[in-house]
């Protein structure tokens, strides 16, 4: 039954194993399990990163594509609900409106962009790609008059999703609407979760993988690299759109810097680089690693700076406003260390 | 000569600014081996590239099956019958022998039968079919080459230098599968530097020099004529083989 939910690609490794389980519980209870406003938005974070990485996997990881665009799908996907609720108005049918117009959107877009150059070199398609996610950042910043430009967009969500909503205690926590908009972002990103290992289990991603190795020997077996490639990329856009669609609802408010920036690129490339490509279980690890310490290592830092205070030069290096360096350093030896990311490293100490 | 399953006629073809074929003529018989033959260099890897469409032909035509492929793309003249089995054998190594031999029958599920054919010819395919071809040795990645080919039915297999670098033994299963495909009617055209294994399989005989077939014929003949060897090819094949 679990083998068959996993579309039969099993972690194949017992450390890995024990991780994905802790990480699906802790975020399965982490209404209950870490009470409080701030780790709630941590983990809704974790669970919207773990989708948006893990399309960006098929992409990158499954079919070797190298895409700067998967913000642009990801804003996408956040504006189209944004828009969709200032204008439909406060209602579910305004989120499921905005969410199918920012997943089809981002979809023709990636076939726009799939058509034109993912016949030439990779390197084309990647220059591509960053251009048009340029250009629709400095539209969606310049459109003041529809999308609020720098300021963004602040809407309202049904009455059921936000903390206004009281449904009485369990366990000793307050139920509310934040808590149900919360497992409405968990239980989606879990079944698109499925849904794209099951994809990349599929006899459509076995064509991918072998074009990834040998677009030339996929050709002459028969199968047609470029439909191939954009059926990906489109299914890669249109996933990060919903994952998009999820952060804005969750958040409640859409700005180019949340959505759209450059920043969370770099940020997506790290993740996926970090859990190890083309696994899809490498973008839970990374999204959980990387999304905990952008959250908590300043504060990790304070406590050990506070720790350390009777040493000489160790507190000045532990400063809470050094977090970044530290940061940086982490990844730059967990890339040494893991060169085929933590799951490949996993899979290969078995 | 019985009907031709391939003709090229006058077949250019450059690679950047180099021009490697330089009007290839050559009709393939249907039914039998030819052998594509030359020295090292000569557009022998150039002319089966040509032919399944991974370089474009300048100038010339490509006739297959009584029908024009020169301008089809390469999925379209792979499902149309042609069989590539290219030199660097090209399998997908992250993927398991199974999920090659899976993707290699492109327009359906494999025929059990053809696949019992496929281990009686290489018994190690059956041993690590579950394995990753990445972790096969060399003369077993040619296998699976070979038998990634032989997975659906095809009219014509393109074949290039298939027991290269191989040990004796695994020469041997190589040119005994050959030998299997030959006698179930297929036609193939097969680069080969092995001269043992070029005599003993081929029908007819194609040597290339200068980007153009400069002589054809049958196989035997060639294989008796020592001075037309060492003429067209610089090699003795009594030597060689």
């Amino acid at each position: 039954m679990l083998v068959t939910l996993l579309s039969g690609d099993k972690p194949r490794s017992a450390i890995l194993t024990v991780l994905l389980l802790g990480v699906l519980i802790c975020l399965a209870g982490a209404p209950f399990l870490f009470p409080g406003v701030r780790s709630l938005e941590t983990a809704a974070t974790i669970c919207i990163f773990i989708l948006l990485v893990a399309s960006y996997d098929l992409l990158l990881g499954y079919t070797g594509i190298v895409s700067f665009a998967h913000t642009m799908f990801f804003g996408l996907g956040a504006y189209g609900v944004a828009l969709s609720a200032t204008h439909l108005g406060r209602g579910w049918g305004a989120l499921v409106v905005g969410s199918l117009s920012g997943a089809i959107a981002a979809a023709l877009l990636a076939l726009v962009i799939g058509l034109f150059s993912l016949r030439v070199r990779a390197i084309f398609f990647a220059m591509i790609t960053l251009a048009v996610a340029s250009a629709v950042a400095v539209l969606v910043s310049q459109l003041f008059n529809i999308t609020g430009g720098e300021d963004g967009l602040t809407y309202r969500i049904p009455r059921e999703l936000t903390p206004a909503f009281r449904m009485g205690e369990l366990f000793g926590v307050r139920l509310n609407g934040r808590i149900l908009n919360y497992y409405l972002v968990f239980i989606c990103c879990f079944l698109l979760f499925l849904f794209l290992l099951r994809v990349v289990n599929s006899p459509f991603g076995r064509v991918l993988q072998a074009i990834r190795e040998n677009d030339f020997r996929a050709e002459a077996i028969g199968y047609r690299v470029v439909w191939y490639r954009t059926a990906a990329t489109c299914l890669s856009a249109a996933i990060a759109a919903l994952a998009g669609s999820l952060y804005a609802i969750w958040l409640r408010y859409v700005g180019p810097d949340t959505t759209l920036s450059f920043e969370i690129m770099l940020d997506i490339l790290l993740m996926v680089v970090i859990g190890g490509m083309g696994t899809m279980y490498g973008a839970v690890l990374g999204a959980v690693i990387f999304v905990l310490a952008q959250n908590y290592l300043q504060a990790l830092m304070g406590v050990a700076a506070s720790a350390t205070e009777g040493v000489p030069i160790l507190p000045l290096f532990l400063d809470p406003n050094r977090w970044l360096l530290w940061l940086g350093l982490l990844f730059i030896l967990s890339v040494y260390f893991f060169p085929t990311g933590i799951v490949g490293r996993l899979r290969a100490g078995r | 000569m019985s009907d031709p399953v391939l003709e090229l006629s006058g077949l250019h073809t450059d690679i950047a600014q180099y021009h490697i074929l330089e009007g290839v003529d050559l009709s393939v018989p249907r039914g039998q081996v030819t052998m594509l033959l030359g020295r090292n260099g000569v557009g022998k890897t150039t002319t089966l590239r040509t032919i399944m469409g991974h370089w474009a032909a300048k100038s010339g035509t490509i006739r297959y099956d009584a029908q024009d492929i020169t301008g089809w793309p390469t999925p379209a003249r792979a499902r149309a019958g042609i069989g590539f089995v290219p030199e660097d054998m090209g399998i997908f190594s992250d993927l398991t022998v199974e999920e090659n031999m899976v993707l290699a029958a492109a327009s359906g599920p494999l025929d059990p039968a053809r696949l019992t054919r496929i281990f009686a010819a290489f018994p190690p395919l059956k041993t690590f079919w579950t394995a990753e071809a990445g972790n096969l040795s060399g003369g077993q990645k040619q296998m699976l080459s070979i038998a990634r080919a032989m997975a659906e039915e095809r009219i014509l297999y393109l074949i290039d230098e298939p027991t290269k670098g191989l040990a004796p033994a695994i020469v041997s299963t190589m040119a005994g599968a050959l030998r299997d495909l030959k006698a179930q009617g297929a036609s193939i055209l097969l680069v080969e530097q092995n001269f043992a294994v070029a005599k003993a399989l081929g029908d007819h005989a194609a040597v290339m020099e200068g980007g153009r077939i400069v002589w054809t014929g049958p196989m035997a003949e060639l294989a008796a004529d020592t001075a037309l060897q060492e003429r067209l090819m610089g090699l003795n094949m009594e030597v060689q083989g």
